[in-house]
């Protein structure tokens, strides 16, 4: 029968030396992707590192122009935190939407992107409002962490420890779930700073992406109307039971003209 | 002494088994170790299709903790999962009837047929060793498709080698062929009624003993019909006899028909628990009840209804093709025909009926029973049909049933039936005006200012309850009894157990039924409990499906209590020194007829148990009995379900925004159980309609619905707020209690006035057809659709 050991460490430092040390480790965040997947057998890691006793990974912080949320932050922290209710109402909605109350309490902002799942609506948020991925030896800007199906600019040992997100004048997420598992069939994050606007797709794609076509016409006028001409290309998008690869391209703008009505509310 | 108070029937009480499932003390097979407790886990097929080549149980013999591994090949001895209905076709061939055997022998047939049964020291152990057998298999073509399967080329068993197992049929063919000759108006609709899986919240379990000091075996199972598995298990499969067997259902959370079907998993564990010497526990896991639970629904329909110029209806015709699996279940034959075809006239006088049925085998999941079971069906396509045809004929459909209802009572229908009593009309009045079917046009008005269309749609159902006449059924193919087993035990305080053959699984039973017997004899309800579930305590019974508990279930025990109530009156004649037809029981005293002279139930029951002063030499001591009633008919409950959705038109999505079903159940003897059931009823036909659809793929036959992640049950959330109401109704005609049975109405009604409702809605963009599941993909597609074909 296969074993599998446990740590614990109590400094960044140490978590460090344990996933240098054991390549088949894994980190251990909220554990609402990896634990079922060690239940049904997809995973055999050989050991798992629990960032659970970490407290510096932990909170929400208003740094100047930017929130700061540490990776071990669940999402009901971050959906009931003032700061970020104040700042990016957008990003407090986005968390209180996440799978069900006992996956909010217990999933992380850190665990949720370092895993990358293609219907997750962290990464949505990550891309849509240009944020910073902070780990213990870099920054990595949004736009180049997500690099496909389960996959993200991290390296083996990397550890995410924060991200920092520059704060919006407007923003809102909208998600339209899968029938069954809730996750984002397509959920499209769209935000408004200055004169940029992102567009920010999950659910849709093998990871997150931005739509330039759509932030293009925004960035002329960041308005719904702005977005009725507007079609997707279905050929790259995920196909399943739940949606055809058509059906996803037919959302993508429905949902980004309803995100810009919500952020402009 | 007496004890007047208000009947406890027809009272909203609060359920008595609720405080331990609330409390988290419900006893459950999982819940029950025992002593030298071992575990098992089942070698399952991957493959729809397959030889099997070798199975190597080597090094699974070998691994730790394993204590024993069995393949089919050590059970060719016994028997295997019989079917307990015999369908003929219409050539007179019976159906064909291939072995299910316990574990597969050359071949697997679907995924999740068990290959090998594992036995360890713990259910950890038990799941390691099950991955280190080696199977080869050599991977056959699936039959998936229902409607093709008959034209494939390759065959699930030999013995069906064009995968029919039977043809049948029901109705006069050549005279409802000559109504549709001389109609002035026909309505065609072809439509899907799909595939569910059951999804009890429990999953199947089963802990089998056995005990070499006295030869016999105990069975704890997930069962809805212990003594039907016990009566099974011995005769048909071990060849044990059935008093050296107990089965015990503890408490069962949930079934919805899944778990009165006897299953390989528990015959052997019973058949192995002997040969390793020590009880044996498995606990399926969810993944395993999606993949071998018996499935519900699964048909692929031609429906036509043929009408003359005043929208009465002549004839329907019906041609379904209903998918058994790849097996036959304990009632998979009777479900497509004698629970679906025989329903078609529904609530309408329609004067020729005819409806064929092919049943097919194909490598999925054996199908079977699920609440409703083949009348949710029958009452899908009727209601498609009907309310289809008064939008071609531009009538109300409210109007167009109205015209069609059925008026006198008894009426025998062209498929079979008799109805006792009914009263369509007063459902049909009494929902359009709860629903508010006139403020429907000013909520149209609104949805539509929000960009949302919304439509409204309705069903009149019937069912047959209660099943059923064991003459019927047995003339009908059945190859056991279907009456209802009930014991009346009055202790020498006065206190009463009833044992009843019925089994609860969320019903409600305790209450119930204490409510009854407690009435009956003048009690209050803690004075009364219910046993159920344990064939070594309850004398007999044929179990609870079908809506029948009540109806058959509880009148064995009214019968059974008027059985006590006759002996009493005679002890209490000896007793007043009165003429036994000078007593009569009221008010819960035995009484001499206009006297003041009385004596308490309870003094009655001291006396049967202390016989000093007894007329001993006519009736014996004690006061218990028993009784058994076989129902001289179906019951048959009624109702009228409106539904209004909201569909969002640009990402198809929609909501269900009001619900209103009026039913008519009879008498009522807890209203609050009744509406909890027409409630989860409800639920899971709307879950039907809207979101449940299991789906294989049609190459490989994988299970593509096989977890909760993509097969979507309906959550709270996806509800609206209910209004349900009973009618005051029609009592049944023939049974003592005069009810009908209510757990299944919600789940055939509802799935129609949901779909109609859809249609309604998207009317305007051109839609004419959706199939169900209705998903937000399906519905833009259809309007995508027909937007195309404008």
């Amino acid at each position: 029968m296969p074993t599998l050991s446990y740590h614990r460490p109590s400094s960044i430092a140490e978590v460090a030396r344990l996933a240098r040390d054991d390549p088949d480790a894994k980190l251990l965040a909220g554990g609402q992707s990896i634990i079922p997947s060690l239940k049904l057998g997809l995973l055999a890691p050989s050991a798992l590192i629990d960032l659970g006793g970490l407290p510096e990974l932990r909170g929400v912080r208003l740094e100047g122009r930017s929130l700061r949320i540490g990776a071990m932050t669940s999402h009901a922290e971050v959906a009931n935190s003032p700061e970020v209710r104040k700042h990016v109402p957008a990003l407090a909605h986005l968390a209180a939407g996440i799978g069900d109350r006992q996956v909010r309490n217990r999933g992380t902002i850190g665990g949720s992107l370092a895993n990358s799942d293609p219907a997750a609506d962290y990464p949505a948020a990550v891309l849509g409002l240009g944020a910073e991925i902070r780990t213990d030896r870099r920054a990595i800007p949004a736009d180049s962490f997500f690099k496909g199906l389960f996959e993200t600019a991290l390296d083996p040992d990397e550890i995410l420890t924060a991200v920092e997100f520059p704060l919006p004048e407007r923003a809102a997420y909208v998600k339209f779930p899968q029938p069954a598992s809730r996750f984002a069939l397509v959920g499209v994050f769209v935000s408004l700073t200055g004169k940029s606007v992102r567009v920010a797709v999950t659910g849709a794609g093998p990871c997150a992406f931005r739509v330039a076509a759509l932030e293009q016409a925004l960035a002329k006028r960041f308005a719904p109307e702005s977005l009725h001409d507007i079609t997707m290309p279905a050929d790259t998008l995920n196909a399943d039971l739940h949606g055809s690869a058509e059906y996803r391209a037919h959302l993508i703008p429905v949902l980004t003209r309803r995100a810009v009505t919500q952020a402009l509310a | 002494m007496s004890s007047t108070r208000a009947p406890l029937i027809g009272q909203p009480v609060e359920r008595k088994e609720d405080y331990r499932f609330v409390t988290g003390t419900g006893q459950y097979t999982d819940d029950i170790v025992l002593p030298r407790q071992t575990y098992a886990a089942f070698v399952r097929s991957p493959h729809a299709h397959a030889h099997l080549r070798s199975v190597d149980v080597a090094a699974a013999r070998d691994a730790p903790g394993v204590l024993a591994v069995y393949t089919g090949k050590d059970l060719t001895s016994i028997g295997g999962v019989p079917c307990g209905w015999l369908i003929h076709s219409i050539d007179g061939t019976p159906m064909k009837e291939p072995k299910h055997p316990i574990l597969a022998e050359d071949k697997v047939r679907h995924v999740g047929d068990p290959i090998a049964l594992i036995v360890a020291e713990s259910a950890r152990e038990a799941k390691a060793g099950a991955a280190l057998v080696e199977v080869e298999y050599d991977v056959l073509p699936a039959v998936v498709n229902l409607a093709t399967a008959a034209a494939s080329s390759t065959s699930v068993h030999d013995i069906a080698p064009d995968n029919i197992c039977f043809t049948w049929a029901v109705g006069d063919k050549a005279a409802t062929d000559a109504a549709f000759a001389r109609a002035a108006h026909v309505t065609r609709l072809s439509l899907v009624n799909n595939r569910l899986i059951p999804n009890a919240i429990e999953p199947r379990a089963a802990n089998a003993h056995y005990s070499p000091a006295s030869d016999s075996y105990t069975l704890y199972v997930t069962s809805q019909n212990p003594h039907v598995e016990r009566l099974l298990m011995a005769a048909f499969v071990l060849g044990i006899p059935e008093h050296k067997l107990r089965v015990v259902a503890p408490d069962v959370g949930g079934g919805f028909g899944s778990k009165i079907y006897l299953y390989a998993e528990e015959a052997a564990l019973v058949w192995a628990s002997r040969r390793v010497g020590r009880p044996i526990k498995w606990t399926a896991e969810r993944s395993e009840s999606f993949l071998t639970d018996a499935h519900g629904r699964d048909h692929v329909t031609t429906a036509e209804l043929a009408l003359d110029a005043d929208g009465k209806f002549l004839a329907l015709r019906v041609d379904t093709i209903a998918n058994m699996g790849a097996y036959l279940s304990t009632f998979a034959p009777c479900i497509p025909t004698i629970l679906h075809a025989t329903l078609l006239a529904g609530q309408y006088a329609t004067p020729h009926i005819h409806c064929q049925v092919r049943a097919v085998f194909t490598n999925t999941a054996p199908v079977d029973a699920y609440r409703g079971a083949g009348r949710p069906e029958a009452t899908y396509l009727l209601e498609r049909t009907v309310e289809r045809a008064a939008r071609e004929l531009a009538i109300d459909p409210p109007e167009l049933r109205r015209r069609n209802f059925i008026r006198t009572f008894p009426y025998s229908t062209p498929v079979g039936l008799t109805y006792d009593t009914g009263d369509y009309e007063a459902t049909l009045d009494r929902v359009l005006e709860l629903a508010d079917v006139h403020g429907f046009p000013a909520r149209k008005a609104e949805s539509e200012r929000r960009g949302l269309r919304r439509g409204i749609g309705y069903s009149c159902y019937i069912e047959a309850c209660g099943i059923a006449p064991s003459s019927i059924a047995g003339a009908l193919g059945a190859r056991a009894g279907l009456f209802e087993a009930g014991e009346v035990r009055v202790h020498p305080t006065g206190k009463v157990t009833v044992f009843t053959g019925s089994h609860s699984h969320g019903q409600g039973h305790e209450t119930t039924f204490a409510q009854v017997v407690a009435d009956k004899f003048g009690l209050p309800l803690e004075d009364v409990e219910i046993e159920h579930g344990d064939t070594a305590k309850v004398l007999f019974g044929m179990g609870t499906y079908g809506s029948r508990s009540l109806a058959v279930g509880g009148s064995a025990i009214v019968k059974a209590a008027d059985k006590i109530l006759t002996k009493g009156c005679r002890i209490a004649a000896h007793l007043l020194e009165a003429s036994d037809e000078d007593i009569e029981f009221r008010d819960g005293a035995f009484r001499v007829k206009g006297t003041d002279r009385s004596k308490t139930f309870a003094e009655i029951a001291l006396a049967a148990y202390v016989p000093h002063h007894y007329p001993i030499e006519q009736l014996e001591p004690g006061l218990n009995e028993n009784a058994f009633y076989d129902p001289p008919n179906f019951t048959f409950p009624a109702g009228s379900y409106v539904c209004e959705v909201e569909v969002d038109p640009d990402t198809g999505a929609a909501r269900v925004d009001r619900f209103t079903a009026c039913d008519d159940f009879g008498n009522v003897v807890n209203p609050m159980i009744v509406e909890g059931q027409v409630h989860g009823g409800l639920a899971q036909g709307i879950g039907q309609a809207l979101l449940e659809g299991c789906r294989y793929d049609e190459e490989s036959g994988q299970l593509l619905t096989g977890s909760l992640l993509d097969y979507a049950l309906p959550r709270a959330d996806d509800l609206p707020n209910f209004r349900v109401e009973t009618v005051k109704g029609t009592p049944c005609k023939h049974n003592p209690l005069g009810v009908k049975g209510c757990g299944e109405a919600g789940a055939i009604g509802s799935p129609p006035a949901v779909i109609n409702a859809l249609l309604d809605a998207l009317a305007p963009c051109g839609v004419r057809d959706l199939d169900m599941p209705a998903t937000p993909l399906r519905i833009w597609q259809a309007i995508e659709a027909a937007r195309a074909k404008r």
